[in-house]
């Protein structure tokens, strides 16, 4: 039996028109547009307190909205909210997993909040620990899992309902190289099967493979909307030169340099490097050695989101 | 609101029979510790308190609300106490966990269950603990003399359910409201103990003197240590025991609300 099977009419998941949210005076969402559709991947960009998870928790229909409009799957989440949520597959930013059950009772208990049977939760439990590659962890207590199959685990745990719509609030935040690729993997094969994925990220990386469309969230609006692609097009060049310079005392020696260089293309100054947008980076360089500058280290590479987002959400660091 | 019921949401009978699988799975993790909490150390209770203290006092039933020995003083209060003890225990840090630490309502409310289920549903584990550990200690001491007719311990057994059920009640509801378990040690110090203490259990409130008597007849836990021994002791006060019934289910109602409306809001949050 297939692990998945959705429907082809293309119709709208998620709509929001001026969606807001505060808490107290905090105003979190100020304001966004959101259509996604089905099949669709969608991410969601942003730095720390850009109000991506507050939007995400509206989504999933745990959280009442603020203000603006509010439509998941044609419904109501104010009224619907448990109709909404029987089709919502949800995997949280922090493992909500239970410590003191196994493996596969988190999985077989959660199912059971959705009303599935015993019988069909029990074959649902088996296929997804092999979909995810737990099968020999199942009797495993979840506090001895490894942190990348907890991750695993509370995917498994967002599908036993078969959702239409899949809500990932950071998957893959603080797992090593190795279990992010493997959850890739497993995101990939449901967006394949035509699962709507709707993905928050801070990782650039993370979003240029999953994500057809996103949005760049900052300060609680959406700064930018478009294909990785668009994004990088509209807001960024083709080719990008960073430019590393020695250092010789306290002060930022980039600060200074860039002065120099200013007149090649729009620059980001790093603590670190100096980032040239510029069509050409071959000719860059050799302007900026016709300039008598001798940077230690030069790349020329092709602009990413990770540039977008530099561009539309500055460089100042949020905690 | 705790009064809003959604369209397309869930009964309550069916959100919390979806839970069973999830509580019967706590219970099978949970029950060796319980019957030590539940059986062992409020016979300990008994022994000394009943038994060895006891053996100093005179049964002189006009002093002891009719009682002919203290032991069959004591015993009708030290369960009903213990049912609110159980009752605590299972609504304070538990509760803590699933909002704060382990977030497992977090989990359980991505799901079609709403928070009245989440409650419902830790409330009908909390009567199984009670129905148990009151049962079984009421069972335990029926060979020891202490019940007066047969069918009063079965009556003095529905109010001590109904005492644990009005502190279950209204200290998950305060579970829900805090954010710290430092409120515990609060609610533990300045509200279990004096009740345990000062409620009629250990001995008759009239020694408090006048005002004293009067402040402890306004406590829940006095309600229901006085319903289980009129009923254990055959000296029912109908209009009396009437009034206790009706204050504790009224905490009971309003447990309910201020249970269902504090997770609301906490997990809205």
């Amino acid at each position: 039996m297939p692990l998945y099977r959705v429907g082809a009419v293309t119709e709208s998941m998620i709509l929001a028109r001026g969606l807001r949210k505060s808490f107290g005076d905090f105003e979190a969402v100020k304001g966004i547009d959101v259509d996604v559709r089905r099949g669709e991947a969608f991410g969601f960009l942003g730095p720390n307190g850009a109000g991506k998870s507050s939007t995400m928790r509206m989504i999933a229909s745990v959280s009442p909205i603020s203000g603006g409009s509010l439509q998941i799957l044609g419904m109501d989440p104010a009224t619907d909210g448990p109709a909404i949520r029987g089709r919502l597959g949800v995997c949280p930013q922090e493992d909500t997993l239970d410590n003191e059950l196994n493996v596969r009772d988190n999985l077989y208990i959660y199912g059971r909040y959705f009303g599935i049977p015993k019988g069909e939760v029990n074959s649902r439990v088996d296929e997804l620990l092999e979909f995810v590659s737990l099968t020999e962890k199942a009797k495993a207590k979840v506090e001895d899992l490894s942190g990348g199959m907890k991750r695993r685990l509370t995917i498994a745990r967002s599908l036993v309902n078969r959702p239409d719509l899949l809500l990932l609030d950071e998957p893959t935040t603080g797992l090593d190289p190795q279990a992010r690729h493997v959850l890739w993997d497993q995101l990939f094969r449901l967006k394949q099967a035509g699962v709507t994925l709707v993905i928050t990220t801070h990782y650039m990386d993370e979003a240029e493979q999953l994500c057809d469309r996103l949005v760049v969230m900052d300060k609680g609006l959406i700064a930018a909307e478009g294909s990785p692609r668009q994004l990088i097009e509209e807001h960024s060049t083709r080719e990008v030169t960073e430019l590393r310079f020695g250092i010789t005392d306290e002060t930022n020696p980039h600060e200074l340099i860039a002065e120099k260089v200013e007149d090649l293309g729009r620059l980001e100054v790093l603590p670190d490097r100096i980032l040239v947008y510029s069509p050409d980076g071959e000719e860059v360089i050799a302007k900026v050695h016709e300039r008598g500058l001798d940077p230690i280290g030069v790349l020329v590479r092709r602009s990413t989101l990770e540039d977008v987002f530099l561009k539309l959400t500055g460089r100042t660091l949020v905690d | 609101m705790a009064s809003t019921v959604p369209d397309t949401g869930l009964s309550l009978v069916t959100g919390t029979l979806r839970q069973t699988d999830y509580w019967w799975t706590v219970f099978k993790r949970t029950w060796k510790g319980g019957v030590i909490n539940s059986f062992v150390s409020p016979l300990f209770y008994v022994v000394a308190m009943g038994v060895l203290l006891g053996g100093f006092i005179a049964g002189d039933p006009a002093k002891l609300e009719g009682a002919t020995s203290y032991l069959a003083f004591i015993v009708p209060g030290l369960v009903a106490t213990h049912a609110m003890t159980i009752a605590v225990g299972e609504t304070t840090y538990p509760v803590m966990g699933a909002v704060k630490w382990h977030k497992t309502y977090y989990s359980m409310i991505a799901t079609p269950l709403e928070p009245r289920h989440l409650v419902a549903a830790h409330m009908m584990f909390v009567l199984f603990r009670l129905a148990t550990a009151c049962g079984v200690f009421m069972l335990v001491l029926a060979p020891f003399g202490v019940f007066e007719s047969w069918w009063g311990p079965f009556l003095a057994f529905g109010s001590q359910l109904l005492v644990g059920m009005a502190f279950a009640g209204l200290v998950y509801g305060y579970s829900t409201r805090i954010r710290s378990e430092s409120a515990f040690g609060v609610l533990f110090r300045l509200g279990v103990l004096p009740l345990t203490l000062f409620s009629g259990a250990f001995f008759p409130i009239s020694n408090l003197g006048p005002v004293l008597e009067w402040v402890a007849r306004l406590t829940p836990l006095w309600h229901g240590v006085n319903l289980s021994r009129m009923f254990c002791l055959d000296t029912v006060d109908w209009p009396l025991a009437a009034l206790n019934a009706v204050v504790l289910v009224a905490a009971v109602v309003v447990g309910w609300f201020w249970s269902v409306s504090g997770l609301e809001q906490r997990l809205a949050d």
